[in-house]
């Protein structure tokens, strides 16, 4: 698979502070990469990086190539990279279909028209098939204000895809919803995602998520990476499990495997 | 062929020739009324627009001032009294100038964007004030509108200018209706919610933000030639913050939800104006303020809520 996103010695610092330090990484084409640390580790402000919204104190990042270093974000998301926020960042006071209806005329149109007519029944029906396929049709008429939080996260994300990116940042896509609405979630987005060839990078503190969904992980602490490689051998990492995910994952896991191999 | 016409815009269509016939039907006050509420009408329209991005513009005045007097002294300096050159002047000052503010005011948004609006106001009021060319704070008289080259007098000539400030008001909010359709007038609504989205989106907040500021200028600018016109004078009093501040009690008494709202808006604001003054001369403004309180409190999407609610309430009644 070829590399898409290419990060080299990346840094950001804030004063005295640094928040990320040293970050190489290579993404490939289609790939999905778990992105796993305690807060503070440096992964949102890698993801902010990477999309524009902070412009690195010093390195590169190379997209198909191009260095796109210190690039605006609306420049860097109409060349095919998206994200998702922790807390979903929506338009709460309008309906869940003018939200994606929104996102779609911006994707359509460079320079969008000034009296063009922005609804048509050709964007009202992209626009479902959307939510259709993020499983939030039921809700289209909806403000987004009043639905639960597994619901905007599923819109904010379906937001994120609409013009098909290369690759799509997802930051903690299952926060602040309940355990049993996690798997559901990441089940209805990876089906969603799947009939793209996006590539995914999601950060994720639910260990078991990031087991089931990411064939490959990159863990950050204090702002670096300390592993990158198959999930498996990263959460078995010494390191990774002193300083990441602590011995409480690993106990639950053996726990699990003790239980149902009685 | 779909038709692409909503129902605000068939209404505007229909409303035309008759707002146009009204004014050979009606007393000739009532029609005064009219013609000087369609001029700030448009200036309201423009801090409509605005308010739907939730951009507060205390200084639109500015704009009503620039189209005005540039209208006024392309008549007083050029001998210019056609109308269509005097709206062109009044279109391209306004727009050439908001144009140049958008630069910095594109950057700030709630208390800043108004205030800034208001200090670029006032500092055009202090310097109108201030020149004797122009009449200081007397201001100065324009000439009578001339068309193509007709110049019509007495009752022809107020029929004449009645109905071409119909025409072009009926026109911008046909326009600027398109415009709240469009993809940049639905990028101009998410602006008021989420910045940050917007940009993710793939589209500049920045650059719609001066897009609208520019726009509600150049329709405030042809409102403010319009009213020159019909009042045949221009004073530095258009670009005083009272002035800019009945713009906005407009728009908040109207309500955004539709692009009619600011036009009947006007015309109910000239009215109760004048009972309000007949009624109470010395505290005339009391009962002005005592009806922007009680809209707040009870109307705080402005008159237009009542028929927006209206429509709800017969279109659940009619799924049932």
């Amino acid at each position: 698979m070829s590399t898409i996103l290419e990060t080299v010695n990346l840094e950001r610092t804030f004063g005295a502070v640094v928040a990320a330090s040293n970050i190489n990484i290579k993404i490939s084409a289609g790939e999905i990469l778990g992105v796993i640390g305690s807060n503070g580790a440096g992964k949102t402000t890698f993801v902010n990086m990477v999309t524009g919204y902070l412009k690195p104190s010093s390195g590169k990042i190379l997209y198909r190539g191009e260095d796109i270093t210190g690039k605006p974000t609306r420049d860097i998301t109409r060349l095919g990279i998206c994200r998702s926020f922790q807390i979903p960042q929506l338009f709460l006071e309008l309906p869940v279909i003018d939200n994606i209806i929104i996102a779609l005329t911006i994707a359509k149109e460079v320079k969008p028209s000034l009296l063009k007519p922005a609804i048509t029944p050709e964007i009202v029906d992209e626009a479902m098939e959307i939510l259709k396929r993020f499983e939030v049709a039921q809700y289209a008429e909806s403000e987004v204000g009043v639905l639960a939080q597994g619901i905007r996260k599923l819109v904010d994300i379906a937001m994120a895809t609409v013009n098909n990116p290369d690759l799509l940042f997802l930051d903690e896509p299952t926060s602040g919803v309940s355990a049993e609405e996690k798997i559901q979630i990441m089940d209805v987005l990876m089906a969603a995602l799947k009939t793209t060839k996006t590539a995914v990078l999601f950060i994720e503190h639910d260990m078991e998520i990031v087991e089931k969904y990411a064939p490959r992980v990159a863990a950050f602490y204090e702002g670096t990476i300390l592993a990158d490689g198959p999930t498996g051998e990263v959460l078995d990492d010494p390191k990774v499990r002193e300083f990441v995910i602590g011995t409480e994952f690993h106990r639950k896991v053996e726990e699990n495997q003790v239980g149902g191999s009685v | 062929m779909r038709s692409q016409l909503d129902r605000t815009e068939k209404l505007l269509i229909v409303g035309l020739p008759i707002l146009i016939a009204l004014g050979f039907i009606l007393p000739e006050w009532i029609v005064n009324y009219i013609q000087v509420s369609l001029g700030t009408g448009l200036v309201a329209l423009g801090v409509m627009i605005q308010m739907r991005a939730g951009l507060v513009s205390f200084g639109q005045g500015l704009y009503f001032c620039i189209g005005g007097y540039a209208a006024g002294m392309a008549g007083k300096f050029l001998g210019i009294s056609d109308i269509f050159l005097l709206l062109a002047c009044g279109l391209i000052a306004s727009v050439t100038i908001a144009f140049a503010a958008g630069f910095l005011l594109r950057r700030y948004r709630e208390i800043f964007f108004a205030m800034l609006s208001l200090a670029l106001s006032m500092i055009l009021f202090g310097l109108l004030s201030k020149l004797e060319m122009l009449g200081s704070t007397d201001g100065f008289n324009l000439p009578s509108a001339t068309y193509l080259g007709w110049a019509p007098e007495g009752d022809t000539a107020k029929h004449a200018l009645y109905v071409a400030t119909c025409i072009p008001t009926i026109i911008c909010a046909f326009l600027l209706n398109r415009y709240l359709r469009s993809p940049m007038g639905y990028i101009g609504e998410a602006l008021r919610e989420n910045e940050i989205r917007l940009e993710y989106l793939g589209t500049s907040a920045h650059r719609a933000v001066h897009i609208k500021y520019v726009i509600a200028a150049g329709v405030s600018g042809i409102g403010g030639v319009l009213w020159a016109l019909a009042l045949g004078h221009v004073d530095p009093e258009m670009t005083n913050w009272t002035t800019s501040g009945q713009f906005v009690f407009i728009s908040i008494l109207s309500g955004t939800g539709n692009i009619v709202a600011p036009l009947f808006g006007t015309f109910i604001l000239e009215i109760v104006r004048v009972y309000a003054v007949e009624l109470s001369p010395n505290t005339w403004q009391m009962i002005l303020g005592t009806l922007m309180l009680l809209t707040i409190i009870f109307l705080p999407r402005g008159l237009w809520s009542l028929i927006q609610e209206k429509k709800h309430a017969k279109k659940s009644g009619g799924e049932k």
